[in-house]
């Protein structure tokens, strides 16, 4: 049974390797081969939208991997890599968008929600500590004036 | 004051019910180009009907006219060729073809056995021109105008409703400005 399960396994791993053949691109070094994936991780599938062209096998992603790597070769910088590809596909194509007029608003909701709720919680604690030192019911004034006008309603009533 | 603050849940809920509104109904896999209001890219890629010649961006000169993106794998391009065929034939609209990642004699056979609603086709079998434009799922169809400027993009199929609603008005403008 153990054997039989192993087997099941192995030609399961075997089926999932062989369905993802990708381009396999050399770099001279570690550090350009970091570039690539941080690169392709940054940048989004156009067609399979929720996926980065890291993850994505559509053929749209291996075109935009491969310009991507040959760009590099070219001694492209990240910023020309990513703006040759926002000039074809639009600001789309990246996961972390410029601050501009447009995207303001999803820059800044992070920000303003965080800001939002700090002032509902210290609301709430001014609040309770208010609620904390007991105020005097009456102050002097008043107690006066109450004992005043009890005297009086006692002198009415018994006259 | 206090009373104020009772409303806030409901401004708030009412706020985030705008924003969501103004989402409903827009189609998140359809992408404005980038092209829009650039001239199209430049490129020379062999003419599918006559490989002897090579055609380049100049082709788009003169005339206003659709590029359509298509392929022989693509089974929308199939659903929208009748509707191409009824465009060329009907309103006389000028079609230019971009046979994109496909091969030669697939797409011979299918315009032999379907109709050739192209004027001319541009073969271009790894997407060169295709990516340059931004190309990420045929069928997609450029309206261009007579300078070779991209003035919009449709992405998926064509038909009369497609035509009447969205490309017809978007010809009409780029013959009143040029």
């Amino acid at each position: 049974m153990l054997r039989m399960m192993c087997f099941v396994m192995a030609v399961m791993a075997s089926g999932i390797s062989a369905a993802d053949v990708a381009a396999v691109y050399d770099f001279d070094t570690r550090s350009e081969e970091q570039r690539y994936q941080n690169l392709i991780a940054e940048l989004r599938c156009p067609k399979c939208q929720n996926q980065n062209i890291a993850d994505s096998n559509s053929p749209i992603s291996k075109d935009m991997r491969n310009v991507v790597y040959q760009m590099m070769l070219g001694g492209a910088s990240n910023d020309e890599i990513v703006e040759s590809l926002v000039g074809r596909f639009g600001e789309f194509v990246k996961y972390k968008p410029d601050l501009d007029s447009r995207t303001f608003m999803l820059w800044a909701t992070p920000v303003i929600a965080v800001l939002g709720g700090l002032l509902v919680v210290a609301g709430v604690v001014v609040r309770s500590r208010r609620a904390g030192t007991v105020a005097p019911a009456l102050s002097t004034d008043e107690q006066a004036r109450i004992d005043k006008m009890l005297a009086e309603r006692n002198q009415n009533g018994n006259g | 004051m206090k009373r104020f603050w009772l409303f806030m849940p409901l401004v708030v809920a009412i706020i985030v019910g705008v924003v969501l509104f103004a989402g409903i109904g827009k189609d998140p896999t359809k992408l404005d180009s980038a092209l829009i209001g650039k001239p199209v890219p430049a490129f020379s890629l062999k003419d599918l009907k006559n490989p002897g010649s090579t055609l380049d961006e100049s082709l788009f000169r003169g005339e206003i006219t659709l590029l359509n993106v298509w392929g022989t794998w693509c089974p929308s391009c199939r659903d929208e060729h009748e509707a191409l065929m009824w465009l060329a034939r009907e309103k006389k609209v000028a079609i230019i073809g971009l046979n994109y990642k496909d091969n030669r004699d697939d797409a011979l056979v299918w315009l032999d056995r379907l109709g050739d609603p192209y004027r001319t086709v541009i073969y271009d079998p790894k997407g060169m021109l295709g990516f340059d434009l931004g190309v990420y799922g045929a069928p997609e169809t450029f309206v261009i105008d007579a300078s070779g400027v991209v003035r919009y993009r449709h992405v998926g199929v064509v038909n009369g409703d497609v035509w009447e609603q969205v490309l017809l008005p978007v010809i009409n403008e780029a013959r009143g400005n040029g």
